[in-house]
């Protein structure tokens, strides 16, 4: 029945309450408990979090989902400070009730066969390919993980991921950690090497276009998940515009929330998000 | 024959996404008997504007979405059935450039099976509503209201959706109802600006004392011209105030986009409160 499928696939909106909060580099990691949510989840799809004088949401990236914890299922959210609105949002101490909607948007697609996967993910939008790479091992698949950021304290920590990944690759742009460099400047040599069949990417859209392209070149498939101004996150407001091209060939904008934020790479019109590839 | 009002708490247009989207977020009974006006369809599909179209500014939203909208074919194709089927009372909202458009709209709306009602986008702030027919005094509404009543069955409802102009509002009103709408919904966004300058339209809890200005003026002037409230309609007390002032009902818009929920919850609390006409005592 479809009331039946909508209760387990379907987005819920409850009060959540911050069970921890951790400074990590530059973000801050909220773990949120949100009755319903996490089960639902799967990697690329995001929430919407209710800020304290604030009509808009504020949709944050779900980093990690804990099946079990001493508060029962959790799922962790990366906070980067842009406004006064993530400002409340990090500066929220334990204890915190936050109205929570989600799982949001459509997730990454996972291959059937376990083929070889490249993951790039830059800043803290990189957050959704850690549960993915996770996915992705499950599966059989051999997973090459890239982070970069502009500096240090722009790094999402591949530490954990390690467990569940062949490489990491850190990169910076000045050099600090890893690999000195940019993606857009690497990612070709990062495609060849890994032998990818899939490139996944998650982070700031000049990012995603040179990935995306990248991928076409070597001749596979892209998915990324694509940050677009959200004011719902809910797909009802109509606000969050994408641009993208439909499988019929026809140019389509559709929205980032809800037919995104994980797109095929080379459906999205980057030259239209302001992006030149 | 006159046409029952909807109510009394709707989805107002633009703030429901296709209905699929809010569906989750409407508890055990889902949109079945919900009153959801859809977003403003024109006859030919429409992209949207250009971003940022949503922009958050103190006590409310500056917008300028650009009404995207699959237009009228794809619409009753797949949008409508799908909201029939999930047991919503559909009211269509119509917007077009010339005034022949809104009756094309409306004859073809007529025979779909399942639409319960129009809503005619008369409103749209300038340049927000670009390429719409131009709205500009209140006989333009009326000319318009009139054009689509010929068209649409007359024991179901055209609502006429107004910008909440308070120096209008009242000849608006009453022009539209004798053209033959069954109500008018007051009010539309208002004129404004996003910070950059670009012309947009403001929604949300800022509007609700200008709406409800609106509301009370054309009660006083007008008694007999049914109103619905919308504007910052988030909960019993802001609801209440437009139904104290004379609205036969609301219409919930920005407040979704905060809490998909208030929808429900709002509709659960008005049942056991028992403040508002149904629409069946209605005249």
């Amino acid at each position: 029945m479809a009331d039946e499928r909508r209760r387990v696939a379907g987005p819920v909106h409850v009060e959540g309450e911050v069970v921890a909060t951790k400074r990590v580099g530059g973000y801050r990691h909220l773990t949120l408990t949100a009755p319903g949510l996490p089960e639902r989840f799967r990697a690329g799809t995001f929430v919407a979090v209710s800020v304290a004088g604030h009509i808009a949401r504020r949709p944050l990236w779900i980093h990690r989902v804990r099946a079990s914890s001493a508060f029962g299922p959790t799922l962790d959210v990366v906070v980067q400070v842009r406004g006064s609105g993530t400002a409340w949002l990090a500066a929220q101490p334990v204890g915190t009730r936050v109205a929570v909607t989600g799982p949001l948007g459509r997730p990454f697609a996972l291959p059937k066969d376990p083929v070889a996967c490249l993951l790039v993910g830059e800043g803290y939008a990189a957050a959704p390919l850690f549960p993915l790479a996770e996915r992705l091992r499950e599966r059989g698949c051999g997973v090459s993980l890239v982070v970069s950021a502009p500096d240090e304290a722009g790094l999402l920590s591949a530490l954990e991921a390690r467990r569940s990944v062949r490489s990491v690759t850190v990169l910076t742009a000045d050099g600090s950690v890893g690999q000195r460099g940019r993606v857009p400047d690497v990612v070709d040599d990062l495609v060849a090497r890994s032998d990818a069949d899939i490139v996944y990417a998650a982070g700031p859209t000049a990012v995603l276009a040179s990935v995306a392209a990248a991928a076409e070149r070597a001749g596979s498939w892209s998915q990324v998940a694509v940050e677009v101004p959200t004011p719902c996150g809910t797909g009802l407001c109509h606000g969050c515009a994408l641009p993208v091209v439909g499988e019929d060939g026809v140019d389509r904008v559709v929205r980032g929330c809800t037919e995104g934020p994980v797109v095929r790479g080379d459906r999205v019109r980057w030259d239209a998000l302001g992006a030149g590839s | 024959m006159s046409a029952p009002l909807p109510g009394p708490v709707m989805v107002a247009a633009g703030c429901g996404g296709t209905g699929r989207e809010l569906e989750p977020f409407c508890g055990d009974d889902g949109l079945d008997g919900l009153h959801v006006v859809t977003r403003s369809i024109t006859l030919d599909a429409r992209s949207g504007g250009p971003g940022p179209r949503v922009v958050e500014v103190p006590g409310g939203l500056v917008n300028a979405v650009g009404l995207p909208n699959p237009g009228l074919e794809h619409f009753l194709a797949t949008e409508l059935p799908w909201l029939v089927r999930a047991g919503a009372r559909v009211l269509v909202s119509i917007a077009g450039a010339t005034m022949g458009e809104y009756a094309d709209l409306a004859r073809r709306l007529a025979r779909a099976p399942g639409v319960a009602g129009l809503e005619v986008n008369v409103g749209a702030p300038d340049d927000v509503g670009a390429g719409l027919y131009e709205v500009r005094e209140p006989f333009h509404s009326a000319s318009v209201i009139a054009a689509v009543r010929r068209e649409f069955a007359s024991d179901r409802p055209v609502l006429a959706k107004l910008r909440p102009d308070v120096s209008r509002i009242v000849e608006g009103a009453r022009s539209c109802h004798e053209a033959g709408a069954t109500a008018v919904v007051i009010g539309n966004a208002v004129p404004a600006a996003f910070p950059d300058g670009r012309a947009g339209g403001l929604s949300g809890p800022a509007v609700a004392p200008i709406a409800l200005r609106c509301v009370a003026e054309v009660r006083r002037a007008h008694p007999d011209v049914p109103t619905i409230g919308c504007g910052g309609v988030r909960d019993l007390a802001s609801a209440n105030a437009y139904l104290d002032a004379g609205a036969r009902a609301v219409q919930v818009g920005t407040a979704l986009l905060h809490d998909p929920t208030t929808v429900a919850r709002l509709r659960a609390t008005l049942r056991t409160t028992a403040h508002l006409p149904g629409p069946e005592e209605t005249p």
